[in-house]
Parts: C-alpha cells; structure tokens; sequence
C-alpha cells in the first residue's frame, strides 16, 4: 500500500455561480503603462514575461500611459468610439428585432467592442480578417453598409449572401472580412495558409484571426499555431479571451493554468496578452504584431482580455449559470466608457458631443432597420429560391439543375 | 480530352504519370505549390514529387508537419488567396483529420459567401488495397466525399487517365479530393494475384503525352463495350472487372467512371438501357457505399429496361484485416459470380 491518499479527480468550477457574489480575483494585473514594450525584432525567448502580464494604455484618470501608447490622432480615437457605439446601438436594435420575430438568431459582441474595432483601423485595407462571429465591429469600423447587414439578418430579397447564411455569419472580400460559419476555430489554419500565400507571392499583406477562449482546445488552434510557427507566416493570431464559452467558463478551456497568450510559448510565437477593453491597448498591440509579420519576422498570439456582457445568443440564458450582476464587476470596465473618458480627459470630446453622437448614431440605425423591414423580414420577402442551388459548384452539375426543376424553379 | 501538346508521347507508369501532371503544372503555373508529409526533399513515400524541390526550389515543394488538418486548412486559406495549392495525404486512411476542412470549409466556402471565397484545392490521396496494408493502408473513402455537396471526387485507372485528369483537377475551380488507386501505381493489376505482376508497359494506357492535356472531369470512358451486361467500375477494379469479363467469356460493357463527381450519368444510362443488367464493383464496404448510390440512379432512370436486380460486387462490411487480404479484396472471381447472377436470374 502507498502512503497516500487515492486519486481524486479535479474539474474545474467558476468563481461564482448565481446568487454567489462576482469573483474576479483570480485576475490580478499590472498599473496601465506598467508593462514594457520590447522592440518586435526582440527573440521571442526574451519577451515571455508578456503572455502572464497585460498590457494597458488608458489609466483610471483617462490618461494614456507607458510605452504601448500608440500616440493616435484624436480622430483616429473618434473613429473608434463612433464605430464602439454604433455597434453596440446596432446590436441592441437587431437583438430586439429577433423578440420581434424579425429575425432567427443574433448575437452582441457587447462589451468587447474594442478587440474587432481597434484591429480594424489597425491593419490595412488589403489585409484579411478571419472573424469569429462576434465581430460585426470590424465591419462597422470600416463602413460596411448597416443595411447589407440588416438584410442578411432578415433573409431578405437584397441578403448578400444569397439567403444562405444566418445573421452574424457574413462575408465581405472588400473589407478584408473572411467569410464566417458557425462552426468554431476551422478558419484559423485558413488564415495561416492565406499568409503564407502572401509570403510565397512576396507581397505584403498580412493576416489576422481570431477564435475564443474556448476554441483554443479546438484542434484547428494548435495546427494552425504550428503552421505559423514553423513557415513564419505573417498573421496575427488572436484569442478573443470573454470569460465565457455559452455557459463554460474560460477554466474549462485550461485557462486557469496558464494564460492563452502563453500558449504561444510552446511554439516561440511572441504572446502578448492585452486589456481588451482598453481601445489604445488593443490597438498598439495589433500594431506591433502587424509590423513584425509585415516585416518577414513571423506571427504573434495575441490574448486580448475582455467580457461578454450579452448572453451567448438570442438563445441562451447566461443568468442560469453566473452571477447576474458579474458583467458591472468586470473589472477592466467598458470599452466605450473608457475610450470616451480618454478623449474628454485630452479635451477631444464633451458629453454634449456624445449625447449628439449617439443621438444620431440611433437614427443611423432605426433608418437602415426600417429600410431593411421595408424590404421584407424573415420569411416576408427571401432571395429568388434558384440561388439554393446556385455556387454549390462554380458551374452548377446536372444534380443541381435536375433538382431545381424537380423543386419546381424555373431556370 | 483537349491536346494543347500531345506530340511528345512517353511510356509511363502511373506514378510516373501523376509526377508528370505535377512537373507539368509547376512548370507551367507559378499559383501552383505542393505540400504535404515527406513530399519535399524526399519525393513522397509513393515517389510522386521525386525531384520537384530540386527542380522547382522549396517553396514550390515542402514538407509539412504531421497534420492532415493543418495541411488542407492551409491549402483552404492558399485557395482563397489565389493560389492553387496540390497537397498529398500520405494515405487515404489518414484523410480523416482532415475531414471538418473539407467538408465544413472547402466544400461551402463558394456557396456560403455568396460567391466572394473558394478554394481551387486538389487533394491527392493513395486509396484501396491489394498491398496487404491491413486496415491503415487499404482504405477506400470516397463515399466520404461523394457524399458531401461542393466536392468533386476523381479516381483515375489509367497513367493517361491519371495525368490528364490531374491537370483537370489542379486547373479546376472547385475543391477535388483526387484519389490514386495505389495497387495499380505500378501496372494494372487485375486482381489475379497468384500469377506474376504485370508492368505498365504495353498497356495502352501507359501511352502519356509529356505536355499539358486535360482528361474533363464528368466523363466516363467505355473500357470494353459489350450487349449483355454493363459494369460500373472505378479505379485498380476497371482492371479486374475486364479480368472477370475476359475470363467468363461474357459479352459486358465495362465502364470506368473516372470521375464520380460529377458523375457521367449519360453514359451510364445509355448503357444500360441498351444491355438491361448492371453491375456495380467496388472496393470500398458495401452499405452506403458509392454502389449505393449508383444503384439508386440506375433504378430510377432504367427501371423499366432492367431485366435483373442491379448487383453490387465489393469489400465486405468489415474494416480491411490485414492477414485476409484476398478474401476481403473482391478480385475477378467475386465479379464473375456478381456477372453469372445478374445473367442467369
């Protein structure tokens, strides 16, 4: 006999449950402006105290701070809070047109605006994007029309992508957006593979994609890194860290035995874990990422720390398995109430200025929800019913057109 | 066929053939790259890229990690960049991996946005048996992929076949998983395994342009026309199909498919309304096997032509046990049985 105790095994629970109070101690970060901000051309093996540390920017008083201030021009900073509070306007109008029936299904990105809106003014317009499906940001930020979104949510005549798809689920080649399903993590790989295009044709597009924290036990994250690691291919590969996998807490990912940006290390991928509500931090970050793949020297893993306020989705319940008022003790706060803190701090911005943004930021979005209405809601007014059967192939074969006919549509 | 340059004809195998396809492509199209497991310096195990690093440097033809995933998630994210991208997987049995890629990313990626993303993949993959490689080493999938809208699945039987139908797929615009019956790299073996292998040499298959030609994907070729009964074979069982027809002495249209998406379903109709019976050989496991499928077709386009019950000839229902390769493989005497019932009933 061993003297020992038998082997119990360990799973791992949350810090609070409902009715417990919020419990974020677990997460323990520096001052903003604390962390230093390596040189990129820095080997990787002399940068690992960045995955477990966290970068910030934008101190308690507003002020931006340390050496990972990207310095933006103040308009640059009203870009990014117009595009944060648009979405977020965006997001609550078209999360109420599901109650209405409008729609089958949404989702909001509440709360972690930053981590798709800062990236999207960060890279170029010939870059590309490989989403999770938690960032309409990206695309507000770069002024993808509201209503081609509003009439993929409505499956309607005018769906860019042909009644195919559900709500959130879109792709926009021109905006350096990659088509998006629902399935988890499966595009990562495609993002290195793009990158390594990129490289092979010698040009000097970059990449830059994006899973949660759940999705990193997801094979595809772990191939994905090897490939990044191995070739050097320029993308930024991204954990978008929100605490919560619909009802699996970031724990259940291993998260609370290492952080997600230190799971570069296995593969030396520089890992830089960022203040995901902190506009400036996020930027900066995928600044420096960029100009170090742009700059033939490899990818990073970036973790960007943040919270998802909303529920997973129209379909889910999040007061059934944490605590209800968890999301006002997160304790990296709002992005847009930070950002907009910061830009009245400079003296960039007045609350007489967001009150009027946001005044017309409603309007903006009432007007494309009503044209999209007009057009038709879920069911009123879909796309011709020939496009079921259309880029199945890029020529359709003799099963489409047979079935076509057999479903009654007319060529 | 189209014969942009068929002047040059050479004597090849078809391993020779499929390397061929690939020098050509390479050659001829600088968005054309080759990856996979031991491809690069070392040629493949089945030597399909032998000398292609050297010849075209290493970022024309690499190795890659172990990871049939990573592998077609690349190719995928390649694909959509503009390049088109050939990866090998060393076996067929080994593709699994990268199954969600294909199906979930490249089969959908045209359909689901609208037009805007593709991927232009080709996927090599050494499928079937008859090399006693027991159960990791013998699979044949491709009912995996027929199954699966957006995939195109070519299975050549032939070396010309296999070039021509090689630079189709690789020009190809759609996602084509490309599988080579691997019993048959070296010579068309027709099943008989007790007699001496024969070489490529001398088959009129093995007469291969050196240049660029395309075999079109979605066409059948008729190996042997015949009145009495018409057999639907793809792949190292087109050769032992016309082993059991010459050795039977009966009068079949033998029928390679080459390509079971898209599906020559012309050919395969008019067949068998002329002859009235039809057998379907394949290797692969019987139930929801691409016999299946063939079946269900021909019943509904020739029922009332049909003058006996479709039957299937293939492997049985089992994974492929390495120790009864023959018994398991289904060789000239199971076709000849499969011919004799639909004749005689």
């Amino acid at each position: 006999m061993r003297n020992q105790p038998p082997l119990s095994l360990h799973i791992p629970v949350p810090h609070a449950r409902p009715g417990e109070k919020p419990d974020f101690s677990y997460l323990t970060f520096p001052e903003a402006g604390a962390l230093r901000c390596p040189d990129w051309l820095t080997p990787e093996a002399e940068m690992r105290d960045l995955p477990y540390s966290l970068i910030r920017v934008l101190a308690k008083d507003g002020q931006a701070v340390g050496p990972w201030d990207p310095r933006l021009a103040p308009d640059i900073l009203r870009r990014g809070l117009r595009a944060m509070m648009l979405t977020r306007i965006f997001d609550d109008r078209m999360f109420t047109a599901h109650h209405q029936g409008k729609t089958s299904f949404y989702m909001k990105s509440t709360g972690e605006e930053a981590t798709a809106i800062a990236p999207s003014l960060a890279l170029l317009p010939s870059d590309m994007c490989f989403p999770t499906y938690r960032m309409t940001g990206f695309l507000v930020a770069r002024d993808y029309p509201l209503k081609n979104m509003v009439n993929q949510i409505f499956a309607n005549a005018e769906d860019p992508m042909r009644g195919r798809q559900l709500p959130l689920l879109y792709s926009a080649r021109d905006y350096g957006f990659y088509t998006l399903a629902g399935n988890v993590g499966s595009r990562f790989g495609h993002a290195v593979g793009w990158a390594m295009a990129s490289a092979y044709k010698n040009d000097d597009k970059i990449a830059m994609a994006f899973v949660g924290d759940g999705t990193t036990a997801e094979g595809n994250f772990h191939e994905a890194m090897v490939f990044a690691s191995v070739y050097h291919a320029p993308v930024i590969l991204c954990v978008t860290n929100n605490q919560w996998a619909i009802s699996s807490y970031q724990g259940i990912a291993g998260g609370e035995e290492t952080t997600f940006a230190a799971r570069g290390i296995g593969y030396a991928l520089p890992g830089l874990r960022v203040d995901g509500n902190d506009f400036l931090a996020v930027y900066s970050a995928t600044q420096w990422a960029a100009e170090r793949a742009r700059a033939n020297h490899g990818a990073t893993l970036i973790e960007f720390v943040t919270y998802r306020v909303a529920g997973h989705s129209t379909n889910d319940d999040p007061s059934r398995y944490r605590p209800s008022d968890e999301a006002s003790a997160w304790p990296l706060g709002d992005p847009i109430e930070r950002l907009k803190t910061h830009l009245i701090t400079i003296g960039e911005w007045s609350e007489q200025q967001h009150e009027a943004l946001a005044r017309e930021l409603h309007e903006q979005v009432r007007a494309a929800a009503k044209a999209g209405e007009a057009l038709g809601t879920l069911g009123q007014n879909p796309p011709p019913k020939r496009e079921m059967f259309e880029h199945v192939f890029k020529e359709p074969d003799w099963r489409n057109l047979e079935q076509r006919r057999e479903a009654g549509i007319a060529s | 066929m189209s014969d942009s340059d068929i002047s040059n004809m050479s004597e090849m195998s078809m391993i020779q053939a499929i390397h061929s396809a690939l020098d050509v492509m390479l050659a001829r199209d600088p968005n054309v790259l080759i990856f996979g497991e031991d491809v690069g310096y070392f040629g493949g195990v089945f030597r399909a890229t032998d000398g292609l690093q050297a010849k075209y440097g290493p970022t024309r033809c690499f190795d890659t990690p172990l990871s049939e995933g990573g592998i077609v998630a690349t190719a995928i994210g390649m694909g959509a960049y503009g390049l088109r991208p050939v990866v090998e997987i060393q076996f067929a049995d080994y593709i699994l991996p990268a199954y969600d890629q294909l199906v979930s990313e490249a089969a959908r990626l045209r359909y689901r946005s609208g037009g805007e993303f593709w991927a232009p993949i080709t996927v090599r993959a050494p499928y079937g048996g008859g090399i006693y490689g027991g159960q990791t080493h013998s699979a044949s999938p491709e009912a995996l992929f027929t199954h699966v809208a957006g995939l195109k699945t070519v299975i050549p039987a032939t070396p010309y076949d296999a070039k021509g139908l090689l630079i189709a797929a690789i020009e190809d615009d759609d996602p084509v998983i490309f599988l080579e019956p691997k019993r048959i790299y070296n010579g068309p073996f027709d099943g008989r395994h007790d007699l001496p292998a024969r070489p490529w040499a001398g088959h009129e298959g093995s007469e291969v342009p050196e240049g660029h030609y395309t075999v079109k994907l979605g066409q059948a070729a008729i190996r042997r026309p015949g009145r009495t009964v018409t057999v639907l074979a793809y792949g190292t069982m087109v050769h032992v199909s016309l082993r059991a027809v010459e050795e039977c002495g009966i009068d079949a249209e033998v029928i390679d498919l080459r390509s079971l998406v898209p599906l020559d379903i012309e050919t395969i109709i008019s067949s068998v309304n002329k002859t009235g019976r039809c057998v379907i050989v394949h290797e692969a496991t019987r139930y929801s096997g691409f016999g299946a499928e063939l079946s269900a077709l021909v019943q509904e386009r020739c029922f009332y032509r049909l003058e006996a019950p479709i039957t299937r000839v293939t492997g049985w229902d089992t994974p492929y046990p390495h120790a009864f390769e023959w018994d398991y493989f289904p060789g000239p005497q199971r076709v000849a049985e499969g011919l004799r019932r639909v004749l005689e009933s």
